[in-house]
């Protein structure tokens, strides 16, 4: 096997990953850093956030309405210490961002512009048109290559966590072009692989979006905090998931149920205004609103398709000019997928699983519980997202984890102890369990059969509404899948980019994971933020203003403790929106 | 919503088995709202596990589905059914060699990128502290098209210069150094001409511009490269002018 040697490994090369490089090489330009990929940095997942990234700059603004908005958004499962540290950092991190070239939009004179964004009380999302991950991306992207000490392997697919004596490392990856094996040793390794929203059957997030860091940090032993945590995005077009972003109705668009009525009033969110209200109606927090869409539709006043019930986002009211200007990704895709052109016709939509607000515990710094091993972006969990994130939080949360688990680790990296032996004897492990699975021939199941089966039961079980018995239900499912997965044949015996090994150890990731979002659910007997219990319908501070912690088991069901939430100066409280939200 | 059964004809290459390119047809019953990639991942799931090919957003931004259907460089998410017959060929992206199937090497491409130093170069670096560069939206929009680009390389599928001469730089990194160039915040130019100015840079171009007509983003790399030839050509005559510069 190969062994490629760094100081600093970080898996996953999208926005967390390559923040994190770039920190790694401001902070000592002698520690050597690799980005290892699955894909090129290009293709990450970060490229389809849409709307914006949420920092405060305007002086009718604070710091304190920023913290108060996540916290209230939170649903009081962030832990405060790293809310009210994202929310004095973030407005420097974009900052920077537009420094390295960020094509934020502006206002006329020439200032930084802000949207309203979901949750928000004050305008304070930055964006770029509606491709602000994209243009964050490539920008951070760009920017790396400018740095020698940042070194890639692109299309390796990282497989296991180095680990002796509960200090990381390095891991093993394979790569995608020849299918062999590598040894990477590090100093330090940093996690930055994305969510999980493939393991649901409707999503937003693109076909790499599998859970594979999570799962790795999860097997070698850290905790994944938080899981049944799942965000429902409100505005997904039916059929395909893709995203409509939630500047279209930051810009002032409508939700319309079969009626043309603005349904959302009627569910604690109104008054209904012509202009938009900030914490209001459309502009309420995302589990609220896909929550509304769930109620409307048992009432009968959504409008069915063969896709699924749907609602009407109405943006006709907002012009041409608007709409190109700040929209023209939303107009284009809209025109192309469901044949609606919003300036003229009305948009369906549908809530589609869009963010894992659960992943990897860390605390502030980006540390987990395995020495030199850091996780940032949609993969970790700090948690300054709690219950559920507010749009505009998660591009933020990247740059400013992504940033400090850098410069941890180049710390971590100085006092680096030499790895035993042990790591090797890993690393061949490792590499025997991936060259049996891909020699398996003989056996009766198909990966795309059992990911099917994983998405549609996550989806029946796990969906906006649950109970015991849904959750139940999707356990027993992941428990059969998860012995079947060892009955898995694989039809692809070539070396060269074999993308039927390539989904299974994928596939192998998202049972896992969705393991622990069904049994972190069922365990949560109450209702908060993102997940709702038809059978547990009121929010239990008693006993649940705490955070799961889902630590792996190999022969059975996870095992679920609890961790305290960190409270510093915002007490629980009840979550007001509309017009008496504060 | 009607289904209709079209036959996909798909180029196949394994390196490990096949001594050249071939390709297998498979029949598929399509929903005619559903893109060719749809029809793919339908392949890869219920026909066919070995076949492999990219894709990941599947909403025109990843850059990862390129290839060419019937002739053309597409994204495979952005091509609709509708658009196309019964019988549909797809062909991985041309002009690259071909690492498996539908997938190519990009290394090159990469490289190419990568050697335009498509970062912002400022005059002199600011503080966070000192807040942000002022750009209004005319200067925003000066670069904004050039900034688009998603590297799917359709463009090098399409340029015949590219297929021609390897060595030329080729649209879409042409195009970001045009971007960085043309924004109000960067003083990079000169020191992305030495790649850009070069015999494999824009001179290598002869302005087909088959680049901007399948580009999925409307970057106009063929624009972008008038732009820069303009630009330096001037540059190049003013230097044998008194006082002109040092060339």
């Amino acid at each position: 096997m190969d062994t490629v040697t760094t100081d600093i490994a970080i898996v996953g090369a999208g926005g967390a990953g390559l923040r994190a490089a770039i920190a790694v090489a401001e902070a000592d330009p002698k520690v050597s850093v690799l980005l290892v990929s699955k894909v090129y940095p290009m293709r990450s997942h970060t490229c389809a956030a849409e709307g914006g990234a949420a920092g405060v700059i305007k002086s009718d603004d604070s710091l304190d309405y920023h913290f108060n908005d996540t916290v209230t958004g939170a649903d009081w499962l962030a832990d405060q210490d790293a809310v009210e540290l994202f929310v004095n950092e973030i407005p420097r991190e974009l900052t920077l961002l537009e420094h390295w070239g960020c094509p934020w939009s502006r206002e006329s004179g020439g200032q930084v512009a802000v949207r309203p964004f979901g949750g928000m009380k004050i305008m304070r999302t930055w964006y770029a048109a509606d491709k602000t991950g994209f243009h964050m991306l490539h920008t951070l992207f760009q920017t790396s290559l400018k740095f020698p000490s940042i070194k890639r392997l692109d299309e390796h697919f990282g497989v296991d966590l180095l680990v002796d004596d509960g200090r990381c490392h390095g891991l093993t990856a394979m790569e995608v072009r020849t299918g062999q094996m590598k040894m990477i040793k590090a100093k330090a390794v940093i996690i930055a692989s994305g969510g999980a929203g493939r393991i649901f059957a409707f999503t937003t997030n693109g076909a790499i979006k599998t859970g594979d860091g999570m799962a790795m940090a999860y097997r070698a032993g850290v905790p994944l905090k938080d899981m049944e945590f799942v965000q429902y995005h409100p505005t997904g077009l039916p059929g395909s998931g893709i995203l409509l972003t939630e500047g279209c109705r930051g810009e002032g668009g409508f939700l319309l149920n079969k009626d043309h009525y603005r349904y959302l009033q009627d569910y604690g969110l109104g008054p209904a205004e012509d202009k938009p209200r900030l914490k209001a109606m459309e502009l309420g927090p995302r589990d609220r609103l896909s929550q509304a869409f769930y109620h409307e539709s048992k009432k009968g006043r959504t409008v069915e398709t063969k896709w699924g019930d749907v609602v009407y986002l109405d943006m006709r009211h907002l012009g041409e000019k608007l709409i190109d200007e700040r929209l023209p990704l939303v107009r284009d895709l809209a025109r192309s997928y469901v044949n609606a052109d919003p300036v003229t016709d009305l948009v369906p939509v549908r809530p589609v699983v869009h963010y894992m607000m659960g992943g990897i515990h860390t605390d502030i710094n980006a540390a987990t519980s395995i020495d030199g091993l850091y996780a940032a972006g949609e993969c970790a969990c700090v948690t300054i997202n709690g219950a559920n994130r507010l749009g505009s939080n998660s591009l933020g949360e990247l740059l400013v984890f992504g940033a400090r688990a850098g410069r941890f680790a180049v710390e971590h990296a100085r006092t680096a102890k030499t790895a035993g032996d042990i790591i090797e004897k890993q690393a061949a492990e490792s590499e025997g369990r991936i060259k049996a699975l891909f020699r398996r021939s003989k056996g009766k199941e198909r990966v795309a059969t059992l990911r099917n089966e994983l998405t549609s039961s996550m989806e029946d079980g796990c969906g906006i509404y649950r109970t015991e018995e849904t959750l139940r239900s999707t356990c027993d499912t992941i428990t059969d899948l998860r012995a079947r997965y060892q009955d898995l044949a694989l039809e692809d015996h070539s070396n060269v980019f074999n993308t039927d090994l390539y989904q299974a150890l994928e596939l192998g990731c998202m049972i896992e994971v969705a393991h622990t979002v069904a049994q972190s659910a069922l365990e949560r007997k109450e209702s908060r933020g993102a997940h709702q219990r038809l059978d547990h319908e009121a929010r239990d501070d008693a006993n649940y203003l705490k955070h799961s912690m889902a630590y792996y088991n190999p022969n059975g069901d996870p095992r679920i403790d609890y961790a305290d939430v960190v409270i510093t100066k915002s007490q629980p409280a009840a979550r007001v929106y509309g017009g008496n939200a504060a | 919503m009607s289904e209709r059964t079209i036959e996909l004809e798909v180029l196949r290459y394994r390196p490990e088995q096949d001594s050249e390119p071939w390709f297998q047809t498979y029949k598929v019953s399509c929903p005619e709202e559903w893109v060719v990639l749809d029809a793919l991942n339908y392949v890869k799931d219920e026909l066919d596990r070995t076949l492999s090919y990219r894709w990941s957003c599947h909403m025109f931004v990843c850059g990862s589905c390129g290839m060419v259907i019937d002739g053309e460089p597409k994204l495979a998410c952005k091509a609709f059914l509708r658009d196309y017959g019964n019988r549909i060929r797809i062909e991985p992206l041309a002009n690259f060699p071909i690492e498996r199937d539908l997938v190519i090497v990009m290394d090159d491409f990469m490289e190419k990128l990568e050697s335009v130093k498509p970062y912002l170069i400022p005059k002199e670096e600011k503080s966070i502290d000192q807040g942000e560069y002022l750009q209004t939206p005319a200067q925003l929009k000066a670069y904004k098209q050039y900034s688009m680009c998603i590297n799917c390389m359709l463009c090098y599928s399409a340029c015949p210069q590219y297929g021609l001469a390897p060595e030329f730089i080729g649209p879409a990194a042409l195009a970001l150094a045009h971007r960085y160039n043309m924004d109000s915040r960067d003083v990079g130019r000169k020191a992305r001409e030495d790649t850009v100015a070069s015999h494999e840079g824009i001179w290598e171009c002869s302005f087909v511009g088959a680049c901007s007509e399948v580009c999925p983003k409307s970057v106009d790399p063929a624009g972008a490269i008038q732009q820069v030839k303009l630009t330096s050509a001037i540059d190049y005559f003013t230097s044998w002018l008194p006082g002109g510069g040092s060339r």
